[in-house]
C-alpha cells in the first residue's frame, strides 16, 4: 500500500483515496463544509485547505488524490492563515442572525467559526441579501445563509435521483433553488436539511421549536415500512419535537425518509388517552375500571371461534407475543396479522425475508421487481437500488409498472404469463437471469395477493434454486414486506400453518362470522362491519377506533420499549423515548389488566420474560442488529396452479400508510401537494 | 427589470422551426452520443434568435427534452450566462458598454441619452418604436471607445450628437449603418504625425 505523510506521521492509504480521506486515517480532523462522504466531490468551499510539500499554494484536501510520498501539514500557520482568509469570505455574506437561527447549536459554520473566525469584520460594503425559496412543506429556507456548498444540489441529483435542486446565476447572484421553486418530489427531500451545513435549509415543522442541547436524544428504530431505519427520537419533556436518521451503513446509511422523519407530529394528534365505550351508539369516556368487566363478560360470552384477533402494522414483538398469549389462555385460535390475503410460506426463514440484505443491493448485477413499488413500500431500500444504478449500471428490470422509481428500468410483461415464460426459460430475459451472477429478485405483496400468488413464488424459489442461485453465498430471492412488524410476526407464528393458505381468518372476517373482534393497533384491515363487537386497542383514534365498541388506549412506537425486526431479518430494539399520554398504558399491561379480570393469574405477563421468548423464537437468530444466520436450506417440490392473471401493483398512499401518518398534518400536507402535482402534471410551466 | 429573472408573460409553447431544427441536427453531430448534453449552449442561442431575442421557459423545457436533461440543469446554463436574455428585449436591443476606457470617453453621456430617448430604466421596452438597453461590462472595442452594441453590430466612436442621431433612427425602426461615427476605416489611426520619421497616431 501506497504511504503518505501527514504531520510527520507516516501512513498506509488505499489507492483512490484522497487527501481528506488520508488524514481522517491518521485521525486528523480537516474542516469542511462542501465534502460530504456519500456524495461526489465539489471541491467549493475551499475549507479544507492543507499544506503540501513543494506546493506554493496550500490545497484543496477533499478533491486532490492522496499519492505516494505526499508530505501534507495541517497544523502549520500557513494553514491556519489560508483557512482563516477562507472562513472571512464566507462570513462576509452571511448574516450574523445565530440567535434566531434553527441551526444554532449544531451549525458547522457555527462551530468551525470558534476556530477560525475572525472577531471582527473587514467587510465594509453591504451584505447580499437573498429571496427566500419555497421549497415543499418540509423546508424552510433562509437563502441568506447559503454558502453555497451544493450538498443539497448533489444530494437531490445522485441519492434522491430527482434533479430539481440545482444554482442559478453567478457570482454573487448565485441562488440555490428548486426548479421554478416547486416543492421537490421525492420522499428522500428533508434529507438535505441534514446535510446544510448552515442554517439556510432548516426544518419547517420545527421551527422555532426547540434548542438541540434541550432535547433528549433517543436512539430507536422506525416502524412506519418494514426497513427499521436507524433513527433518533428527540424529545423536550415527553414531546416527540424530531426525528433524525443515525447512521447505520447496512439499512439506511445516513438517510431516513420524509414520512419517518416527519410522522412524528401525529404522536401529538388524535391520542387516545382514556378507555371509551359505546353507549346508544355513542363512543363515550370510560375508565379501565368499567371497561375491563364490560370486555371481559362478552369474552365468556362469546364461543372463542367466534372471536378473531388482528395485528396491526406497528406493534412490537413483545406485546404481539403478550396478545397471542392471551389468546392461547382463552383457547382461541382466529389469529392474523396480514392486511390483506397474500401468500406466505413459513417453512423457513428465507421464504419470507429479504436474503441479500440491503447492502447486498449494491453488490447485485441484474435486479427484477415482481410486483413491487419499493420507493413507496420501501423507500430507503429503493435508494439502494438506485445507488447501486447510479455507481454500478445495474440493470433492473420490473414485472408490472411500479411508475417512477428514479431510475431506469425495462418492464418485462405484467402478465403471470411472462413469468411463466421466464420460468420455462423461453425469453431473453431467462438467459440473462441465468448469466448473470449476483441477480436479486424482490417479490412484492402485490404479486403475492393474487391468486398465482403461490405460483410467483414457489416458481421463482425453484428456478434460482436450479441455478444455484440460493446458495451459501448468496442468495437471490426476496420477499419485500411493507409493514415493519410482518417478518417478527411471521417469526412467532401468530398465523398457524395451516392458515398461512387456507385464509381461514379472512374468510371468517368477510363472512362477518365473527363475534368480537379484538384489533391490536390495526387499522389498514378492510372490514365490513356488521354485528361484530369491535375491540380496538390502539394509540390513535384513526379507522380502527372509528368502528370499535370499546377502545382500550395503549403506548405508540416512541413510549415504549420494544423489538423489531425488519425485512431483513436483524432483530432491532425500538426505545421508549417518552411516555404515554393519559391514562393510556403498554399493551402488555393491558393484556394483564383482562388475564386478571378473567382470574388467570398464573398466566400474567411480564416485559422482560416476553422479551426473552421472543428471542427464543426468533429462528436462526443471531444477536441484536445482526443478520440472520443460515445452514442449507431445505426446498420441497411443490407444483402450484398456475393462473393466467395481471400483476398489478398496488398504489400506496404513501404519506397515509398508517395510523400516525394519517394523524400527521405534515404528512397530509405533503399528500395534499403530491396530489396536486399529480393532477396538473409536472409538466406545466 | 432584470434579464436573468425568468418573465411574468410566458409563452405557452415553444418549438425550433424547421431551419432551425436542421441546425440543431448538425450542431448535435458535432458531440459524441453520450456528450449531447453540451449542446445546450448553441440550442439555447437558437432558441434566443428564433424568439426575437429572448429564451422563454417553454424553450428551455423544450430544450431539455431534447437533450434528455434536467429542466433545472438548462435553466441554470441559461441563467449562468450573461448573454441568453430571460425576459423580453427591444427589437433594437441597445447594450451600452460602460467599462473604464468607455466611461472615461464619455460612456455615461451615452447612458443619460438611453436614459431620455428610450426609457428611464434598463431593460424596459420604449414606449415610441420598440427598443430597449442596458449597460454592459467590456465589450472588447476598447480602442473605438465609447461604443454601443445594437443586436449583432458595433456602433464605435461615438458622441452625444452621433448617438442622438442613432437611438433617433432605431426609434423610427430605420437603424443608420454600423461601424465607426469619425470616419475611421476599422480601427486605423486617424491623424497621423512623423516622429523621427516614422508614422505614429
Amino acid at each position: 500500500m501506497p504511504k503518505i505523510t501527514i504531520n510527520g506521521k507516516e501512513i498506509e492509504f488505499k489507492k483512490g483515496m484522497t487527501v481528506l480521506q488520508a488524514c481522517e486515517l491518521a485521525e486528523v480532523e480537516i474542516p469542511r463544509f462542501c465534502y460530504h462522504e456519500k456524495l461526489s466531490i465539489a471541491g467549493n468551499c475551499r475549507m479544507c485547505l492543507v499544506e503540501l510539500e513543494k506546493s506554493p499554494k496550500p490545497i484543496a484536501s477533499c478533491a486532490m488524490p492522496a499519492t505516494e510520498g505526499m508530505n501534507i501539514k495541517t497544523n502549520t500557520d500557513f494553514v491556519e492563515k489560508a483557512r482563516k482568509g477562507v472562513m472571512e469570505f464566507l462570513l462576509a455574506n452571511h448574516p450574523l442572525d445565530c440567535p434566531v437561527c434553527d441551526q444554532g447549536g449544531e451549525c458547522d459554520l457555527q462551530d468551525q467559526s470558534m476556530y477560525y473566525g475572525v472577531d471582527k469584520s473587514r467587510f465594509v460594503e453591504n451584505k447580499r441579501q437573498v429571496k427566500e425559496k419555497y421549497m415543499g412543506p418540509l423546508i424552510k429556507t433562509q437563502m441568506t445563509r447559503c454558502i453555497h456548498c451544493t450538498r443539497c444540489v448533489r444530494f437531490a441529483t445522485e441519492v434522491a435521483g430527482v434533479p430539481e435542486i440545482g444554482a442559478i446565476g453567478r457570482g454573487e447572484n448565485m441562488e440555490i433553488t428548486t426548479y421554478l421553486e416547486k416543492a421537490m418530489e421525492s420522499e428522500l427531500s428533508a434529507n438535505v436539511i441534514d446535510l446544510c451545513p448552515v442554517g439556510a435549509l432548516t426544518s419547517k415543522p420545527y421551527a422555532f421549536e426547540a434548542r438541540p442541547w434541550e432535547l433528549k436524544k433517543t436512539e430507536s428504530i422506525d416502524v412506519m415500512d418494514a426497513v427499521g431505519s436507524n433513527i433518533r427520537v428527540d424529545t423536550y419533556n415527553w414531546e416527540v419535537k424530531r426525528i433524525l436518521p443515525r447512521l447505520n451503513n447496512d439499512i439506511n446509511e445516513e438517510w431516513v425518509s420524509d414520512k419517518t422523519r416527519y410522522s412524528c407530529d401525529g404522536l401529538l394528534k388524535q391520542r387516545l388517552d382514556v378507555p371509551y365505550v359505546k353507549r346508544n351508539n355513542k363512543l363515550q369516556k370510560s375508565t379501565w375500571d368499567e371497561v375491563i368487566p364490560i370486555l371481559v363478560e362478552k369474552i365468556k360470552t362469546i364461543n372463542p371461534n367466534e372471536i378473531g384477533g388482528h395485528i396491526g402494522d406497528m406493534i412490537n414483538l413483545e406485546n404481539a407475543l403478550g396478545f397471542k398469549k392471551l389468546f392461547s389462555a382463552l383457547k382461541i385460535k382466529n389469529l392474523e396479522f396480514r392486511e390483506r390475503k397474500f401468500y406466505i410460506n413459513s417453512a423457513e426463514k428465507s421464504n419470507y425475508i429479504f436474503n441479500s440484505s440491503i447492502k447486498g443491493i449494491e453488490e447485485a448485477d441484474l435486479i427484477l421487481l415482481v410486483g413491487t413499488n419499493p420507493r413507496h413500500e420501501a423507500t430507503m431500500l429503493n435508494a439502494r437500488i438506485r445507488k447501486a444504478f447510479a455507481q454500478k449500471k445495474t440493470p433492473i428490470f420490473s414485472i408490472g409498472n411500479p411508475g417512477d422509481l428514479t431510475y431506469d428500468y425495462t418492464i418485462i410483461g405484467d402478465k403471470t404469463d411472462d413469468i411463466k415464460k421466464i420460468l420455462n426459460n423461453e425469453t431473453d430475459f431467462s438467459k440473462k437471469l441465468s448469466s448473470s451472477k449476483k441477480p436479486i429478485i424482490i417479490i412484492g405483496e402485490s404479486a403475492l395477493e393474487i391468486d398465482s400468488g403461490k405460483y410467483i413464488f414457489e416458481g421463482f424459489k425453484n428456478f434460482l434454486k436450479k441455478n444455484n442461485f440460493i446458495n451459501k453465498d448468496w442468495n437471490a430471492f426476496n420477499f419485500l414486506p411493507q409493514n415493519a412488524s410482518t417478518v417478527g410476526l411471521i417469526d412467532l407464528n401468530i398465523v398457524s400453518k395451516d392458515d398461512e393458505e387456507n385464509h381461514t381468518f379472512f374468510e371468517k372476517l368477510n363472512n362477518n362470522q365473527f363475534k368480537l373482534l379484538y384489533l391490536l393497533g390495526s387499522d389498514n384491515l378492510d372490514i365490513k362491519k356488521n354485528n361484530e363487537f369491535i375491540v380496538y386497542q390502539g394509540s390513535h383514534g384513526d379507522r380502527g377506533a372509528e368502528i370499535a365498541d370499546i377502545i382500550l388506549p395503549s403506548a405508540a412506537f416512541t413510549e415504549q420499549n420494544g423489538l423489531y425486526e425488519n425485512l431483513e431479518g436483524r432483530v432491532q430494539e425500538c426505545k421508549k423515548a417518552s411516555y404515554t399520554i393519559g391514562e393510556a398504558l403498554e399493551d402488555w399491561k393491558i393484556f394483564n389488566l383482562i388475564l386478571k379480570a378473567l382470574g388467570k393469574n398464573q398466566n400474567f405477563l411480564n416485559f422482560s420474560s416476553l422479551r426473552k421468548e421472543v428471542l427464543n423464537s426468533i429462528s436462526n437468530f443471531t444477536e441484536l442488529n445482526e443478520l440472520p444466520f443460515f445452514k442449507e436450506s431445505i426446498i420441497k417440490n411443490t407444483s402450484p396452479k398456475f393462473l393466467s392473471e395481471t400483476v398489478s401493483i398496488k398504489e400506496l398512499d404513501y404519506f397515509f400508510t398508517n395510523a400516525i401518518s394519517r394523524a400527521s398534518k405534515t404528512m397530509s400536507e405533503c399528500r395534499q401537494i403530491r396530489h396536486n402535482s399529480k393532477k396538473t402534471g409536472t409538466d406545466n410551466l | 427589470m432584470s434579464l436573468k429573472k425568468v418573465h411574468s408573460d410566458q409563452p405557452k409553447e415553444f418549438k425550433f422551426s424547421d431551419e432551425n431544427l436542421k441546425k440543431a441536427t448538425d450542431i448535435l453531430k458535432m458531440y459524441p452520443e453520450k456528450n449531447k448534453k453540451s449542446a445546450v449552449m448553441p440550442f439555447l442561442y437558437l432558441a434566443q434568435r428564433q424568439n426575437s431575442n429572448w429564451i422563454p421557459l417553454a424553450a428551455m423545457k423544450y430544450i431539455a427534452k431534447l437533450l434528455s436533461m434536467p429542466y433545472i440543469s438548462v435553466y441554470e446554463v441559461a441563467t449562468f450566462y450573461t448573454m441568453y436574455n430571460l425576459a423580453p428585449v427591444g427589437k433594437h436591443f441597445i447594450q451600452v458598454c460602460t467599462t473604464t476606457p468607455c466611461l472615461i470617453r464619455g460612456a455615461d453621456k451615452i447612458v443619460s441619452l438611453c436614459k431620455e430617448k428610450i426609457s428611464p430604466n434598463e431593460n424596459e421596452i420604449s414606449t415610441k418604436g420598440s427598443c430597449s438597453w442596458m449597460e454592459v461590462e467590456c465589450l472588447g472595442a476598447c480602442v473605438s471607445a465609447p461604443m454601443i452594441q445594437i443586436n449583432d453590430d458595433y456602433y464605435e466612436d461615438l458622441d452625444e450628437k452621433s448617438t442622438k442621431e442613432i437611438l433617433d433612427s432605431l426609434i423610427k425602426d430605420k437603424p443608420l449603418k454600423p461601424g465607426s461615427y469619425r470616419g475611421r476605416k476599422n480601427t486605423a489611426p486617424e491623424k497621423q504625425q512623423k516622429v523621427n520619421g516614422e508614422n505614429h497616431a
